[in-house]
C-alpha cells in the first residue's frame, strides 16, 4: 500500500523517471560513482596547475579551469543523487534510513539531506566546489599564476575532505535487507528556519577558503598587492553575508523552537559560528586598508588564514562530538580525529608557509594612528581579540578535560564578562572610523559630525532612564550607545551627500552619485547598531513568569492579559500535540489567542515544544505550555522579550549591506581599479 | 594595552564563570561544601519524579552508585524523562538537597550527556541500548 502511495506522490513531482532509476538502484550507485570520481578530478586539480605555476607552464596551468568545473559537476550529481533517493524514500540508503522517513513532508525530506553527518559533509564539498568553479568561471582577470594556484589549493581542501567523505562518512553506503521504514528527521529540526540554516553557514564557513586559497597562492608566489586585496573581497564579502544570515537564521531558530524565549546560549556550537565570523569582519576590514593603501599586508594574510581555520575547526567542534552541547548531533571520535588531521594540515601548514614567507612581503603606506587606517587597526585588535577570548571560553572545558579529566562548563557570564566590555570601545569608535581621512585624519572634525548622532543618543539615554526605574543601571548607556551606532551610520552618508550644506537637490545628486559600497558600510553598520539596542533591551527588560495555570484563570505580564482557556489534543501531519489556548488583551482589548502545544512526533517519537508568540513592534510575548499537573493546571512559561526582533533584523540589514556593496562595480573581479577618494575625507590639518 | 585588559578579563570571568561537572558519586567522594555551584548529571531515577505545589517538582538523580534527591521551580525540558540522562545546574542546600535552577535534557531521545555517559562509565555501570546507534542495531 506504501508503495502505491509513493508512486502517485511521485508522479506528482515528476519524478517518475527517477522512481525507475531509484528501483533499479542507479542513481545512488551513480553518486558514489561520481563523488570518486570528483576525488580523483581533485586530484588532478591539485597537482597539474600548481606544477604548471611552478615551472611556468600555460597549458598546465590552464586545466584548473575545466577540472574544477568538472569536479563541481560531479559533486553537484553526487548531491543530486543523494537527495533523490531521499526524496523517493530509498530505505536500502543506510544513510536515508537512519535520517528519513515517508511520512515526512517533501522539504523536509530535501532538507533531511543535510539534516545529518553525511549528507551535510556533501554539502559542505559541494559549496567548496562551487567556488571553485566560480573562481574558475569568472576570474577572467587573475593573473593565470595566481587563478591556478589558488584553484589548486582549493582542490587540495577538497581532496581532504573527499576522503574524509569516502573513509569515514560516506552516505551512499547500503543496507541489506532495507528497513520497512526510515527513522526519521530529529522533529526540532522539520523546520523551515532550520531547512536553510546549514546552507547558508557552510556557505559562509566554506566561502572563506577562497579567501584562503588566495591567501596561500600569494605566498607560494611571494606576491602580494593592493589587487591582491580586491580580488579576494567580493569572495570574503559573499562568504560573511552568508555567515552573517546564516548564524542569525540558527539563532532565530533557537529562539522559538527550543522554546527557551532565549536567542544566544554561548553554546559551543554558536561560538564555533561565531568565531569565523569575528574573523572574518576583521578580514574584511583590514582587505580594505589593504586594497586602498597597500598597508597591513601580512596581517590580511594571516587573517585570511585564520578565518578558514576557524571554520575547519567550527566543521571539527560540530562534527566530532568533542563538545558537550546540546547541539552535538553527531558523536563519532574517529571522524573528530580526521577532521583534526585535516584542521591541523591546513592550519598547521598554512601558518608555517605563512611563517616562512610573510617577511618578504613589502610593508607600505605609512599612516597615523589617528586616521581611517588606524580606526580599522583598532577595529582588528577587538574583533580578533574578541575572537580570542571565544575561543579561550570555548576550548578551555576541553583542553583541561584532556589535562586534568576534570569536568567544566564555561557559562555565559564567560563570555558576557570578557565579550561585552571589547565590544564596547568598539562600538564607540565605529562611526568615527568611516570619518576619518586615510593616513591622518582629523578626531574633531569627526566627533562635530557625530554630534547629531550624540545628541540624538544622550536623548534616548534620559528616556530609558525615566521609563525603567528596574534593570541594570548601565541597561540605558547600551540602548544609546545602540543608537549612537545607528545615527552615527546615517551621520557618515549625511555627511558624504553635505547634507544641509548644500541645496536638498545637491544633496539628493550626491547621494545618487556614491558608490554602492558607500551604501553597504552604512546599512551594514546601521543594521550592527540596531542589533546592539534589541540585544540590550532583551537582556535588560526581559520578564519573565512561571506558574500553574488552570483552565479560565488569568495572568499580568508587561501589560498583558494572558487567559488560560484550556488544553485539547489536536493531530498534525506527522506528530500528535496537545495545544493550549490563551486569549491575549491589552488595556481590555483582545488582540490574539495563542496556542503553544507538547508535540509528539510519530517518528522518531519525541517530544518538542512549540511557542505561542505573539510579536508586536514593542516586543514579544512567548508562551510555552508545560507538563500537566495535579488538579487539571498547567505549568506555563511566559516571557515578555522587548525589542528582540531587531537582533534578527539587525543581522538581516548587516546582510544587505553586504549584498549592496557587493554589487558595487568596484567590487567586481577584475573591474579596473578607481583611484577617486571618497568624498567624505576631511582635509588634514 | 587591549591585550592586557583581555587577558585580565579573560582570567578573572574564567575564575568566577567556571562551573564543575559532579556525578552524585563524585559528590560525596569530593565532599562537595554547601552552597558551592555544579553540575549535577546521571540518570533520572524511576519512580523518583514528584510534583509539588505550582511548578516545583522533585527527582532523585542517581550514577547508579548514588543517589542525589534535587528540586527544581520550573518547566522541565521536553525530553526530561525517568530512565533518561540529566544535567541540573545549582547548588547543594545545608539539607543535602541538591536546589537547580537549571535543567538540562539532551535534544536527542537516545542522547546521553557525553559527561554523564563517561562518568557512568568510569564508575563501571554497563550502558543500556539506549546509546547506540539505531541503524547499526538493525545490521546486525
Amino acid at each position: 500500500m506504501r508503495r502505491t502511495q509513493w508512486r502517485n506522490e511521485d508522479n506528482e513531482l515528476g519524478l517518475a523517471g527517477l522512481y525507475w532509476a531509484r528501483e533499479c538502484g542507479l542513481i545512488v550507485e551513480l553518486g558514489h560513482f561520481a563523488l570518486i570520481l570528483a576525488l580523483l578530478v581533485a586530484v588532478f586539480q591539485m597537482v597539474v596547475p600548481a606544477w604548471g605555476a611552478h615551472v611556468n607552464d600555460n597549458r598546465l596551468m590552464r586545466v584548473a579551469e575545466p577540472a574544477a568545473l568538472c569536479q563541481f559537476g560531479l559533486l553537484a550529481l553526487a548531491a543530486i543523487a543523494l537527495t533523490t533517493a531521499y526524496i523517493s524514500s530509498d530505505f536500502s540508503v543506510a544513510n536515508v534510513a537512519t535520517n528519513s522517513h515517508s511520512t515526512k513532508p517533501l522539504l523536509y525530506r530535501i532538507s533531511g539531506v543535510w539534516g545529518n553527518h553525511e549528507g551535510s559533509m556533501i554539502l559542505w564539498v559541494l559549496i567548496l566546489a562551487l567556488f571553485g568553479a566560480a573562481v574558475a568561471s569568472f576570474g577572467h582577470n587573475l593573473p593565470a599564476k595566481l587563478k591556478a594556484n589558488v584553484l589548486a589549493v582549493q582542490a587540495s581542501i577538497a581532496v581532504a575532505f573527499c576522503l574524509f567523505i569516502l573513509l569515514t562518512s560516506n552516505p551512499f553506503e547500503r543496507i541489506n535487507p532495507p528497513p520497512a521504514d526510515g527513522n526519521g528527521l530529529n522533529p526540532i529540526l522539520q523546520d523551515p528556519a532550520l531547512a536553510f540554516h546549514p546552507p547558508f553557514l557552510y556557505t559562509g564557513y566554506v566561502g572563506f577558503s577562497i579567501a584562503f586559497s588566495f591567501a596561500i597562492a600569494a605566498l607560494m608566489e611571494g606576491r602580494l598587492d593592493a589587487a591582491w586585496a580586491r580580488w579576494v573581497r567580493p569572495w570574503t564579502l559573499a562568504a560573511w553575508m552568508c555567515l552573517t544570515i546564516g548564524i542569525a537564521m540558527g539563532s532565530w531558530w533557537a529562539y522559538y523552537e527550543l522554546g527557551w524565549g532565549g536567542w544566544w546560549f554561548w553554546d559551543p556550537v554558536e561560538n564555533a559560528s561565531l568565531m569565523p565570523w569575528l574573523a572574518g569582519t576583521a578580514l574584511l576590514h583590514c582587505a580594505v586598508v589593504m586594497e586602498k593603501r597597500e598597508a597591513l599586508k601580512v596581517w590580511t594574510v594571516l587573517l585570511a588564514i585564520l578565518a578558514f581555520s576557524l571554520s575547519l575547526m567550527g566543521t571539527f567542534l560540530v562534527r566530532s562530538g568533542v563538545l558537550t552541547s546540546v547541539h552535538a548531533f553527531a558523536v563519532d571520535p574517529q571522524r573528530g580525529v580526521f577532521i583534526l588531521a585535516i584542521m591541523a594540515l591546513f592550519t598547521g601548514g598554512g601558518l608555517a608557509l605563512f611563517a616562512l614567507r610573510a617577511r618578504n612581503l613589502r610593508q607600505g603606506g605609512l599612516f597615523a594612528p589617528i586616521s581611517r587606517e588606524g580606526a580599522l587597526v583598532l577595529n582588528n585588535i577587538l574583533l580578533t581579540t574578541a575572537c580570542a577570548t571565544v575561543l579561550i571560553g570555548t576550548l578551555y572545558p576541553l583542553v583541561l578535560d584532556a589535562l586534568t579529566g576534570a569536568k567544566i562548563s564555561v557559562g555565559a557570564p564567560y563570555f558576557n564578562m570578557t565579550f561585552g566590555p571589547l565590544m564596547l570601545p568598539l562600538l564607540i569608535a565605529l562611526p568615527f572610523g568611516p570619518l576619518l581621512a586615510w593616513k591622518r585624519g582629523d578626531i574633531l572634525g569627526a566627533a562635530q559630525r557625530l554630534l547629531f548622532a550624540a545628541a540624538l543618543a544622550v536623548v534616548v539615554l534620559a528616556l530609558a532612564y525615566a521609563a525603567h526605574h528596574r534593570g541594570p543601571m548601565l541597561a540605558p548607556f547600551g540602548l544609546a550607545l545602540g543608537v549612537f551606532v545607528m545615527v552615527g551610520a546615517l551621520s557618515e552618508l549625511a555627511t558624504r551627500v553635505r547634507l544641509g550644506a548644500v541645496p536638498w537637490h545637491e544633496s539628493l545628486r550626491r547621494l545618487m552619485g556614491q558608490p554602492r559600497s558607500a551604501y553597504g558600510t552604512t546599512l551594514a553598520h546601521f543594521g550592527v547598531g540596531l542589533m546592539v539596542v534589541g540585544i540590550v533591551a532583551t537582556s535588560a527588560y526581559r520578564e519573565e513568569k512561571i506558574l500553574v495555570m488552570k483552565p479560565g484563570e488569568t495572568t499580568q505580564l508587561a501589560g498583558y492579559a494572558l487567559t488560560f482557556r484550556g488544553a485539547a489534543p489536536r493531530t498534525g501531519p506527522n506528530y500528535r500535540e496537545e495545544v493550549g489556548v490563551f486569549n491575549v488583551a491589552r488595556d481590555a482589548d483582545a488582540i490574539t489567542a495563542l496556542e503553544p502545544a507538547k508535540r509528539i512526533y510519530d517518528a522518531p517519537p519525541q517530544p518538542t515544544s512549540e511557542a505561542g508568540i505573539y510579536a508586536a513592534w514593542r516586543g514579544d510575548l512567548y508562551v510555552v505550555l508545560g507538563d500537566k499537573q495535579k488538579g487539571g493546571g498547567f505549568a506555563v512559561r511566559i516571557y515578555f522579550n522587548p525589542l528582540v526582533r531587531f537582533i534578527w533584523i539587525g543581522a538581516l540589514i548587516m546582510f544587505l549591506g553586504g549584498a549592496v556593496s557587493l554589487s558595487d562595480r568596484r567590487l567586481r573581479v577584475g573591474a579596473p581599479r578607481r583611484t577617486r577618494r571618497p568624498a567624505a575625507t576631511a582635509p588634514a590639518e | 594595552m587591549v591585550l592586557t585588559v583581555a587577558v585580565g578579563l579573560v582570567l578573572f570571568a574564567l575564575r568566577d564563570s567556571i562551573v564543575f561537572f559532579h556525578t552524585p558519586s563524585d559528590v560525596v567522594e569530593k565532599n562537595i561544601a554547601t552552597g558551592q555551584r555544579f553540575r549535577l548529571g546521571g540518570l533520572v531515577a524511576e519512580g523518583s519524579v514528584s510534583r509539588g505545589e505550582g511548578a516545583k517538582v522533585t527527582f532523585i538523580v542517581t550514577d547508579t552508585l548514588r543517589t542525589l534527591p534535587v528540586s527544581y521551580e520550573g518547566v522541565l525540558p521536553d525530553l526530561f524523562r525517568e530512565g533518561q540522562g540529566v544535567v541540573a545546574e545549582g547548588m547543594l542546600a545545608p539539607s543535602g538537597t541538591f536546589v537547580a535552577d537549571t535543567v538540562l535534557a539532551k535534544h536527542d531521545e537516545t542522547y546521553m550527556p557525553p559527561e554523564v555517559a563517561k562518568a557512568l562509565k568510569d564508575k563501571g555501570v554497563k550502558l543500556g541500548e539506549g546509546a547506540s546507534h539505531p541503524v547499526e542495531e538493525r545490521r546486525q
